[in-house]
């Protein structure tokens, strides 16, 4: 088949040439390891010694489930889903709309036997990763800390992954629409930052008016979040199953739409 | 005749009303140079694009190799297939030897074959000493050389060049043309877009001069400047000289006359009988000289005043 579908709306056409394209971002990331290491995880950690310590000596505990836990424990298991998220976001908007649009990258490895459904795919992927990237140096940096030393958190890992890929395909859809930097911000202001204060990260959902409940109990991060903390706590999710259809629903869809709205970008 | 390698038949490209390539056929056989000339818009790149299945035609086939159909089979065609796109797609933050073994992978090269063939595609782009640069550290032309190289890594048939000379000093544009040469005389075979006629005359073994979507000839370079165009120009320019181009005598002396701005151009057959008749006129420039593929492409693409003489 071609390499751009014309219906864009065909399912997509996937195969392992996704790898040297995941590669090759591995390659130009290794070269710059060690100053994005250092954005991905000093951020986070300062929101967390911030909030954790400084707010949480003015809060002390909060109820969970009929459990008291201190209030850095609730943070952290809440900010670790942030994290994912906003390194996949980053990677899939900004990086990505640089290798789309500003180095024509994409269009070189289109003059190859590549499909666009391999590159976006590759992308995609690719910004999980980097998210998973963020997530794991921070998982390192609470055990050290002694926040949590849960063994589920081993579990949590994978599905901070699957919070990255989730986060990477929606903000694939924003890169597809874009035309320069600037509209990343409509997604950032209209989008992470009240979700960010809805999903309850930094104090729990019970807080809020029931109407905005309602919505806020559905956003994927509340989702990500209802997934991963109790883990932190050495519990097993709620309904897990549900929680992590919502999150594969979010993700397959926003994919879906990423790439036929990428298809029609690249298609003339 | 052999197959030929790539052969397009009655293509077609609607946008919307707009038809940009209309009923254009042609092809390609093994070891031949096709030039696609025409001024801007004249659906050069659109036929190229759709020749490398990135944009979808609206009508018409075509056909590369051993039946493989474009857009069916983009990627068994890509994978025998060298591009240099019209703006260098090299990654910025990549050795020129980096992108040379990234590039090899996305044709699904094993790395150790990649690297084997690394030092002879630096060597054939004359830049063995820039193995170590990145494409900021390169100049222009470098850069071109190295999207070439690049485009040879899958070791293609044919390769397709979209206006690989743009804005290259006469220096770099050697050096390429004479690389391109290397790669005709190895038996490759060529698709070349350009702006430039003395490129087109110097590398093309056959011309295709494409306007407002439609083919309007083809042909060998010469047999088309034998076709269309006497064999002689005198170019008259200087104060007073437009007037010329209405003196009867001198206009019964030449096959046709043309006028832009302010020079005129006497197409002849013989051109002694016109050179002696301005002597009369010595305070007139003249330039005497034989007609090339530019003043073909102007005649055809009609971007001058023409007047029949």
């Amino acid at each position: 088949m071609s390499q751009i579908q014309n219906n864009i709306w065909a399912a997509p056409r996937l195969s392992m040439r996704w790898w040297p394209v995941f590669q090759r971002n591995w390659l130009v990331w290794k070269k710059l390891a060690i100053p994005s290491l250092v954005g991905n995880i000093a951020e986070p950690l300062m929101w967390l010694v911030a909030f954790g310590y400084g707010m949480g000596a003015l809060i002390g505990q909060v109820e969970m489930g009929g459990e008291k836990v201190p209030y850095i424990l609730f943070l952290a298991s809440g900010s670790i889903c942030m994290s994912a998220m906003n390194a996949a976001t980053f990677e899939a908007l900004y990086s990505a709309f640089s290798r789309m649009h500003v180095q024509k990258t994409w269009d070189g490895i289109m003059n190859a036997p590549v499909r666009l459904d391999d590159v976006v795919l590759a992308e995609m992927l690719w910004a999980a990763f980097k998210a998973l990237f963020s997530v794991t140096a921070i998982l390192l940096v609470m055990l050290v800390l002694d926040i949590s030393h849960s063994w589920k958190l081993l579990v949590a890992w994978p599905v901070l992954l699957g919070v990255g890929i989730t986060f990477s395909c929606m903000a694939l859809i924003f890169n597809a629409l874009a035309k320069g930097y600037d509209f990343f911000t409509y997604y950032f202001t209209l989008f992470l930052t009240p979700m960010m204060f809805l999903s309850g990260i930094f104090f729990p959902r019970e807080q809020l008016p029931a109407f905005v409940r309602v919505i806020a109990d559905w956003l994927p991060l509340s989702v990500a979040v209802d997934l991963v903390r109790p883990m932190f706590l050495d519990r097993w999710p709620d309904e897990p199953v549900r929680l992590v259809l919502v999150l594969a629903g979010f993700a397959g869809v926003s994919f879906w739409i990423a790439l036929a709205l990428t298809r029609k970008r690249f298609r003339s | 005749m052999n197959n030929p390698l790539l052969s397009v038949e009655h293509l077609v490209k609607r946008y919307g009303e707009a038809t940009v390539v209309n009923d254009l056929s042609f092809h390609i056989q093994p070891g031949e140079c096709l030039g696609v000339i025409g001024p801007n818009g004249a659906g050069k790149t659109t036929t190229l694009r759709m020749c490398l299945g990135l944009s979808e035609p609206s009508g018409g086939e075509i056909r590369y190799f051993d039946g493989l159909q474009m857009p069916g089979d983009a990627l068994a065609i890509k994978a025998r297939l060298g591009v240099v796109a019209q703006s260098d797609t090299l990654d910025p933050d990549f050795t020129s030897e980096e992108n040379l073994l990234v590039f090899g992978r996305y044709f699904g090269i094993p790395d150790a074959v990649i690297r084997e063939r690394i030092p002879q595609l630096l060597e054939f782009g004359a830049l063995s000493h820039k193995a170590k640069a990145k494409p900021g550290e390169l100049s222009g032309g470098m850069k071109r050389r190295l999207s070439l190289s690049r485009a040879l890594i899958n070791q293609p048939q044919l390769l397709m060049l979209d206006e690989p000379t743009t804005g290259l000093d006469p220096q770099a544009r050697h050096l390429m043309w004479e690389r391109l040469q290397l790669l005709l005389q190895e038996g490759k075979s060529i698709l070349l877009t350009t702006h430039f006629m003395d490129e087109a005359e110097r590398l093309c073994s056959r011309l295709l001069v494409l306007d407002q979507g439609r083919k309007i000839a083809e042909g060998k370079p010469r047999d088309l400047i034998a076709e269309h165009l006497e064999p002689e120009v005198v170019e008259v320019f200087g104060q007073g000289a437009v007037a010329l181009g209405q003196e009867a005598g001198l206009k019964a002396l030449a096959g046709r006359v043309e006028v832009s701005g302010e020079t005129v151009f006497f197409y002849t057959q013989d051109s002694r009988a016109l050179m002696h008749a301005l002597e009369a006129w010595p305070a007139m420039r003249t330039l005497h000289r034989p007609s090339n593929l530019e003043d073909l492409f102007l005649k055809l693409t009609g971007r001058q005043i023409r007047e029949e003489g």
